[in-house]
């Protein structure tokens, strides 16, 4: 009889474990409340907003991360293997303008906006963090020496990037879904985001 | 997710079309064409100018059979619309010539590179565009310049063997 022989008062090991382990879930839960409420209490960095539209497939299929642009909501490769080329407006034969106009084509599906092209290697956004994203976007010496306030008139005003908020039809004639924020908004948070000195998160 | 759809093309004439009748450049000849200057100029040029040469094959972008030259560059004549094209150059095949033109149509017969035939006005015009600006193509060079021109005779391998060979008789 084992039990018998334990001294009087003597506490079992998996007794001595459920308390150990009842005090790390209230310590773990006490310090996630904490987090969670200092979390709260600072504004939240526009640019995590910002992200969510271009890395939005609109945006990265013509900001692939190598030689040739993606399509669809999947960012699979283009069909025909279309290729970047020289100046990222397609190979020799084969470039951008030979199926895309100016303007969306809604009978066969193929989108267009002026100077349909990729942007250039330098702006590859595919597989970047929201954090390495924002790097790369305001370094001049990769977006085309832009300061941040001509980042904003960029993605303001030119009509390939307003193109994401009017993408028109795909081949099967359903609408293909725009960027995930408002024009307006989206701009109103970039100007946010210029406000705070173009803070990464 | 790959999937394409069989296409039908259907255009519909607008209630508001222009009275403005277009007149369009093609193969160095003028036509007064009464289309819709949004009509797509594949239709233009086989229905209203006759040039039946340039082929119809999806409608939307994706087999090349009905590339054309606009000032010498190739495009899709079914994405193309005539508007697009006033003022400028179109070439067909039945109005490609010079050098280059020559030489790959001398390659083409010396490798009988055709089987069917339907999409080699397409490939013949897009060859003549990359010879025209690379006389000196790679492999690379011409799979990046001939992917997107489908023949579904997989007539590949001797389409990019009669490039190269043009090319060396261009010197």
């Amino acid at each position: 009889m084992q039990n018998e022989q334990l001294p009087v008062g003597s506490t079992s090991p998996w007794w001595m474990a459920a308390l150990a382990l009842i005090a790390l879930a209230a310590w773990a839960a006490a310090g996630a409340v904490l987090w969670h409420e200092r979390a709260e209490s600072q504004p939240a960095n526009p640019f995590l907003k910002i992200a969510t539209v271009l890395q939005h497939p609109r945006c990265l299929n013509c900001h692939p991360r190598g030689d040739n642009p993606l399509q669809g909501s999947y960012n699979h490769p283009h069909l025909m293997k279309i290729a970047r080329g020289a100046d990222d407006k397609g190979a020799v034969a084969a470039r951008c303008y030979a199926c895309h106009r100016d303007e969306n084509n809604d009978v066969s599906g193929v989108p267009g906006a002026p100077h349909w092209q990729l942007a250039p290697v330098s702006m590859s956004w595919q597989g970047l963090t929201p954090g390495e994203l924002c790097a790369v976007l305001k370094n001049p010496q990769k977006n085309g020496n832009r300061s941040l306030t001509d980042l904003v008139k960029h993605m303001d005003e030119d009509k390939l990037v307003q193109w994401g908020w009017a993408p028109g039809k795909d081949i099967d004639g359903k609408a293909r879904e725009p960027v995930p924020i408002p024009h307006a908004e989206f701009v109103s948070l970039l100007k946010e985001w210029v406000s705070l000195g173009g803070a990464c998160p | 997710m790959f999937r394409v759809k069989s296409f039908s093309f259907e255009y519909a004439m607008p209630q508001d079309k222009d009275s403005a009748m277009p007149t369009l450049s093609i193969n160095n000849r003028p036509f007064d064409l009464d289309v819709d200057p949004a009509m797509p100029l594949l239709w233009a040029i086989r229905d209203h100018a006759g040039l039946t040469g340039t082929k119809y094959g999806c409608g939307a972008a994706l087999c090349g059979a009905c590339t054309v030259h606009l000032d010498g560059e190739p495009v899709r004549a079914c994405q193309i619309q005539v508007r697009d094209a006033i003022g400028r150059k179109v070439t067909t095949i039945e109005g490609v010539e010079g050098k280059v033109a020559a030489a790959v149509q001398g390659a083409w017969q010396s490798l009988d590179v055709v089987q069917c035939g339907y999409c080699q006005s397409g490939q013949i015009m897009t060859a003549i565009g990359l010879l025209s600006q690379n006389p000196k193509p790679t492999d690379a060079d011409i799979n990046n310049a001939m992917d997107a021109i489908v023949c579904r005779c997989a007539t590949y391998v001797r389409i990019r063997a009669a490039i190269h060979e043009a090319a060396k008789n261009l010197g």
